[in-house]
């Protein structure tokens, strides 16, 4: 089974999804607390709860403030925990460069408020067991998270 | 490793509790001081204490998901509203101390209160 199929073709079924308003500070985190709230509920174990709430965290804040808004999407199995969040921004133009630890392009009034650690993307990579970031300039990003439980 | 409650780190860093009053027997043995969200979400604070001087409400949504078990803000700054009643919802401990960061690390450190450095590399995932 290809990577690709790794994605689909499972009986991960799907939860839930929440909309993510672009540019929305009041609101940002509130997808990702709905969704850890959700696992927990479920009962999953409090580490893959806490993981998976941090990865949301980190890719509903990317929509929030670079995305101009999107969807976050759970989909679970007995075994597996998949979140999918997806926009239609500007997407991302260096993969690598965003990947990397301390690269950021938050303006100053999103420093203000505590982000543009450029840790986001690095820390999807860390705390999930499988990440596939699909984005081309101009039309959006697609962020695919897994987690084996 | 020491244990602390936050009712003794409120005594302790002279810390008014804005919210999470229910929950002050809770038991912190480790601190992270930090003033940017990704930096908390790095590590594994599962049940630690935040020292910060951030007061908006998206601090209190990153401790939420980072499962920490209570916040301090230090300088004497007032949070707003929307980070209370934020912080009130979520059952997190907020607590309003005069002191400054580096005093209220180190008042914390006195006491036995240790870092990620100290607790190992378990603490980075």
């Amino acid at each position: 089974m290809s990577e690709e199929d790794r994605h689909t073709a499972d009986d991960a079924q799907f939860v839930q999804a929440f909309e993510v308003a672009g540019n929305d500070f009041a609101s940002s985190g509130a997808a990702s607390i709905a969704v850890k709230n959700l696992l927990k509920q479920v009962g999953f174990a409090p580490e893959i709860t806490r993981r998976a709430a941090i990865v949301a965290f980190e890719a509903e804040m990317n929509v929030v403030m670079y995305g101009g808004g999107g969807r976050m999407s759970l989909y679970l199995a007995g075994n597996l925990v998949r979140l999918v969040v997806d926009d239609q921004g500007p997407g991302i133009a260096d993969l690598d460069l965003a990947m990397q630890e301390g690269w950021s392009t938050a303006t100053g009034q999103m420093r203000e408020m505590g982000f543009g650690a450029g840790m986001g993307l690095p820390n999807m990579k860390r705390h999930s067991d499988r990440l596939r970031i699909d984005t081309t300039p101009g039309r959006g990003t697609k962020v695919v998270a897994e987690f084996d439980v | 490793m020491v244990n602390a409650s936050l009712r003794q780190v409120a005594q302790w860093l002279q810390a008014e509790v804005a919210a999470g009053q229910e929950s002050l027997d809770r038991e912190v043995s480790m601190a992270l001081a930090c003033d940017l969200m990704s930096d908390v979400l790095v590590f594994s604070l599962q049940g630690s204490l935040l020292v910060t001087g951030l007061i908006n409400v998206q601090m209190v949504r990153t401790c939420e998901v980072a499962g920490l078990a209570g916040v301090v803000v230090a300088r004497g700054k007032r949070p707003p509203d929307e980070t209370i009643e934020a912080a009130r919802a979520q059952g997190l401990p907020l607590l309003l101390s005069p002191l400054s960061v580096f005093d209220a690390c180190g008042r914390l450190h006195d006491q036995g209160l240790r870092g990620y450095s100290d607790h190992g590399p378990m603490s980075r995932p």
